[in-house]
């Protein structure tokens, strides 16, 4: 699904951070363009 | 060096102050931002601001001071449940009006750039005069600071401060126009942490008999950043704590770790008493001016009042062992290693669970464990979940997969051992730190043995790494009582 397409990564502090989301999206075959974590508190 | 660290360092005193701020919640960073953008959301904004009747009331904020146990708190909504007899005043805390927070501005501004209008000035030293802490607060200075508010204001550079009306009742000028760290917004967000850092470390000495003159050195572990332009976020924000609240034999230094802060500065407080470098020093923090109204958004769409309009402080005393005391144990501290991963149950893992292990400990070893301890009717209605309880889940389902408790009892663990979040949030005063009054009870004249403080900080907002950081540490009860 995410095989050639271009993701940004937005993670969360209490949840899952950005660079996980980003590793998954590489090993999905994705290309990551922008990876941040915020804090909503 | 074992003998020393058998004795161990002890916190003797905390207190926590709260400062009723409606008419600085403007200048939050989030109301800062949007309430220009639309006048029908800023007049809301104005109309959802609560009384200081109100705020008193509001028993998260009983909590915060000290006068009431988390887990002692009504049923929620807490916005409906406040108590008419709460007391401003309580042994060790108290939570101060705005008038007199603006004076406090006044008195503590040291470089004359806080001026005061003449109905503001006369209302403040009044009521600052009948204060408990008057005689500390050097009143005269606040008669200095009289002036016309409003041409200041409308100075270049210059900040107005509204207080109730539209009427300017203070203002803030710019150390150097021209310094973006010096600007009047930054200056007045520094001189708002340091005022509620140093009423707290006021309470902590008064309140508990202590001589100023026998601190030998004061932690600082606020979120502000004070500096100029060659130094920003150059600190030591604690040394002029110190020095307002009369400790003339301190130093100080700040300690960074985002919201962790507090955590680490109680640990090196332990560590200077326990290495024999220092006998007494003093933890202290001020609020976050910037967290005003950070999430108002959600608390109108709910027909909340706006539920950030106070600013914390905290101070507490560690020293060498009284014999009665609840004791730090250094050889506790949990820290999250660069390599530890940063899912929350990694996060927790090492903040928490590693720590006792190493101690032969397990999680039912440890009677309350203080998180990051959120005020959760602030942050649902913006979508932000509740925190503390989202921190205890994780840390249960860690006592059940290590065996310390059944599957079946992660609801009574969260129940007994975790507590509702009750401190506004202003990040570090809500990271443990809050529970700190509470835990000296619990392990004095209360039936707990230990308490851990456990505290997260969001290092990847400063975009220097992806990392986030926290620290641990586990007081026990003194073995001598």
């Amino acid at each position: 699904m995410l095989k050639d397409r271009q993701v940004i990564a937005l993670g969360e502090r209490d949840g899952i951070s950005g660079p996980a989301i980003a590793a998954c999206a590489e090993a999905a075959g994705a290309s990551v363009a922008f990876v941040a974590t915020e804090c909503f508190v | 060096m074992a003998d020393v660290i058998t004795k161990g360092p002890v916190v003797t005193a905390a207190s926590q102050v709260l400062a009723h701020v409606p008419s600085l919640a403007r200048h939050g960073s989030k109301p800062s931002r949007e309430l220009s953008k639309n006048p029908e959301v800023a007049a809301k904004f104005l109309a959802s601001l609560r009384s200081f009747d109100q705020a008193v009331a509001y028993a998260p904020h009983q909590s915060y001071v000290g006068a009431l146990h988390p887990r002692q708190l009504p049923a929620r909504p807490w916005t409906d449940a406040g108590d008419g007899r709460a007391s401003r005043f309580v042994a060790g805390g108290e939570l101060m009006p705005e008038h007199e927070f603006l004076g406090l501005l006044a008195v503590l501004d040291g470089a004359g750039l806080f001026t005061v209008g003449e109905s503001l000035a006369d209302r403040a030293i009044d009521s600052l005069a009948r204060h408990p802490l008057a005689k500390h607060l050097g009143l005269d200075l606040l008669d200095k600071a009289r002036g016309d508010a409003e041409a200041m204001a409308a100075a270049k550079g210059g900040l107005a401060v509204h207080a109730g009306s539209e009427a300017v009742a203070a203002a803030m000028r710019a150390g150097d126009e021209a310094d973006p760290s010096l600007t009047a917004e930054v200056l007045l967000e520094n001189l708002t942490t340091k005022a509620t850092a140093t009423l707290a470390l006021l309470r902590l000495l008064v309140d508990h008999d202590i001589d100023p003159a026998s601190i030998d050195y004061v932690v600082g572990c606020g979120e502000e950043a004070i500096g100029d332009r060659y130094q920003r976020g150059g600190g030591n924000l604690a040394k002029a704590v110190a020095e307002s609240a009369g400790c003339t034999e301190a130093s100080g230094c700040d300690v960074k770790d985002f919201c962790a802060a507090p955590v680490p500065a109680m640990v090196i407080a332990a560590s200077l008493v326990s290495a024999g470098v220092f006998e007494r020093v003093a933890v202290v923090a001020g609020g976050s001016m910037a967290k005003l109204g950070m999430k108002f958004q959600g608390h109108l769409k709910h027909d909340l009042p706006v539920l950030e309009d106070v600013l914390g402080g905290a101070a507490a005393l560690v020293q060498a062992d009284d014999g009665a005391s609840p004791r730090i144990r250094l050889d506790s501290v949990g820290r999250h290693r660069v390599a530890a991963g940063g899912a929350a149950a990694q996060i927790m893992e090492a903040l928490a669970v590693e720590p006792l292990e190493r101690l032969g400990l397990a999680t039912t070893d440890v009677d309350d464990f203080a998180t990051e301890l959120h005020n959760p009717e602030i942050t649902e209605p913006q979508g932000s979940g509740n925190v503390p309880e989202r921190n205890y889940k994780t840390l249960a389902a860690l006592a059940a997969r290590r065996g310390d408790i059944e599957r079946d009892a992660i609801a009574a663990f969260v129940e007994q051992r975790g507590m509702p979040g009750f401190a506004p949030t202003q990040g570090h005063l809500a990271s443990s730190l809050c529970y700190l009054p509470h835990a000296l009870d619990r392990l004095t004249t209360g039936d707990a043995r230990r308490v851990m403080l456990l505290a997260k900080g969001s290092l990847f907002l400063g975009r220097m790494s992806q990392l986030s950081d926290g620290m641990s540490v586990v007081l026990e009860r003194n073995p001598a009582r």
